[in-house]
């Protein structure tokens, strides 16, 4: 599975990557593999606050709809609408084409509650095991 | 992991193809290889393979109706052809469906019969107990391995390594050799193409399943497209739209019941025709992409909860969500609005036919 150097990650397998203006946030390699072909990506609204760890989104696949959950607290000032009539992009580009949302974040103290790569890795391969 | 599940005589080769595997009526199958929308083209445009070793076989011995087999299903079976095979139901009596079924007739008194995994053992004893004493009655689900193969190319690719089978009719089947074995071949299906299924010794499944993959044109397909495969043209799911709470008044399989004989629940199918049905199957498509979901609530345009999701997917062919579920009577007529989802979340879609997807090969 594939995991970004510099990203941060959630036990729920959303991503967050610091830009200079806003956090780019989506679902991660290993989400996208065992969530299978996403066919719809219910996008949050540009311009209303979303507290940490909550719903940000809900992807659906063939099988399955789940929710997604904001890496960190914040404004959404942008979504990815080319998940609108191409869902599949979060499959084939998880880490970079297929980000859900851009947030501006309230307190960057909350990265602490994030897993850095390394740890991330360590979590999956825990997850694994079990 | 559930250690208590069963595996196919195919379960090896699944793994080494890196399938996704998942417990399905007792089974531990593949739920997907590729991924479900690339496995639905293999089947829709090309020629797929499923391992249903999981299905259950019985074969009855003795007259249609001395034997009691036509006093056990809906269909008419008297007048089958010999190498015919005809679907229908297995009804309590209350006219409860307690499975749905194909009967295959190999000779005039010789009855192949094939049903669901999570109900082949219910099936077998009310099998036993109903059959007359003129009948022999044997499951040989543990014997029998069953590879289904399906697409517009199925014919193409079958008959080069079995001459004969391009003869088949739809709904028709025949004993041919086939890797050194006899095995039964009948041209039916589950997912609205032309295609095949494949009956063979238990033992020898997995050396089918890779003779047929042998042919670069056949992929391996998991449950996941099959679901969608078979509710992109409106067939039931035993345990969905199908279980022993429904008639197939009810879940609109009327069809498939013939009136002009005697059945286990026909009495309670003629009274529920006099008193009315209170609920129905109906398919209906969302408006886009967002899918409907088993188990989620219907509810008319006023509010009101009319009924239940029995089966949602989000469809290939449409690129919109797709689903069949229970709707009270008076609703459910073509074109209507209704909704899927819960009580905080409404999304609307269209009752239509339960014919999603009708450009199948089937008939090919």
């Amino acid at each position: 599975m594939e995991i970004i150097e510099h990203y941060y990650y959630t036990k729920d397998h959303e991503w967050v990557c610091m830009e200079e203006e806003s956090a780019m946030v989506g679902i991660t390699d290993y989400a996208q593999s065992s969530l299978g072909d996403i066919t719809f990506v219910e996008l949050p609204t540009v311009d209303t606050e979303v507290e940490q760890f909550e719903e940000l989104a809900s992807v659906e696949s063939v099988k399955a709809a789940s929710d997604i959950f904001s890496p960190l607290g914040g404004r959404i000032v942008d979504v990815n609408h080319n998940l609108d009539s191409d869902p599949g992009l979060i499959n084939r580009s998880p880490y970079e084409r297929g980000w859900i949302a851009k947030i501006v974040a309230a307190d960057l103290d909350q990265l602490g509650n994030l897993m850095n790569a390394e740890e991330y890795q360590s979590f999956l391969e825990a997850e694994k095991e079990e | 992991m559930d250690t208590n599940l069963k595996r196919t005589p195919i379960y090896e080769e699944h793994l080494a193809l890196k399938a996704k595997m998942v417990p399905f009526g007792g089974w531990d199958m593949p739920v997907q290889y590729d991924g479900i929308l690339k496995e639905y083209d293999y089947a829709r445009q090309g020629a797929a393979i499923f391992d249903i070793c999981h299905m259950g076989e019985f074969l009855v011995t003795g007259d249609a109706v001395e034997s009691g087999l036509d006093h056990l299903v809906t269909q008419k079976i008297i007048d089958m052809p010999v190498g015919t095979c005809r679907y229908g139901c297995m009804l309590n009596e209350h006219g409860g469906i307690m499975d749905d079924l194909i009967v295959f007739r190999k000779a005039q008194q010789e009855w192949f019969i094939v049903v669901n995994a999570s109900t082949t053992e219910k099936d077998a004893a009310h099998f036993r107990a109903h059959l007359s004493a003129k009948a022999q009655f044997k499951d040989l689900s543990s014997q029998t391995g069953k590879i289904d193969i399906q697409g517009p190319l199925s014919r193409d690719v079958l008959k080069q390594m079995v001459p004969g089978i391009e003869k088949l009719e739809f709904y028709s089947f025949g004993m041919f050799r086939f890797l050194e074995e006899e095995v039964l071949i009948s041209r039916t299906g589950y997912t609205g193409e032309l295609g095949y299924e494949i009956y063979m010794p238990w033992s020898k499944a997995a050396d089918f399943w890779k003779a047929l993959l042998k042919d670069s044109r056949v992929k391996p397909a998991g449950l996941g497209a099959r679901d969608v495969l078979r509710l992109e043209v409106g067939y039931s799911l035993y345990g969905h739209e199908l279980n022993e709470k429904k008639t197939p008044l009810e879940s609109s399989l009327t069809r498939f019941v013939n009136f002009d004989k005697d059945f286990i629940g026909k009495h309670a199918l003629l009274a529920q025709q006099v008193g009315g049905i209170k609920e129905k199957v109906v398919g209906f498509t969302a408006l886009d992409r967002r899918s409907p979901r088993a188990e989620q609530k219907l509810f008319s345009e006023d509010g009101s909860l009319i009924g239940v999701v029995t089966s949602g997917s989000f469809s290939p062919a449409l690129t919109k969500g797709i689903g069949l579920g229970f709707v009270n009577t008076g609703y459910g007529e073509q074109g209507q609005t209704i909704f899927f989802g819960d009580e905080k979340s409404k999304n609307p879609a269209i009752v239509s036919s339960r014919i999603f997807y009708k450009k199948g090969s089937l008939k090919l």
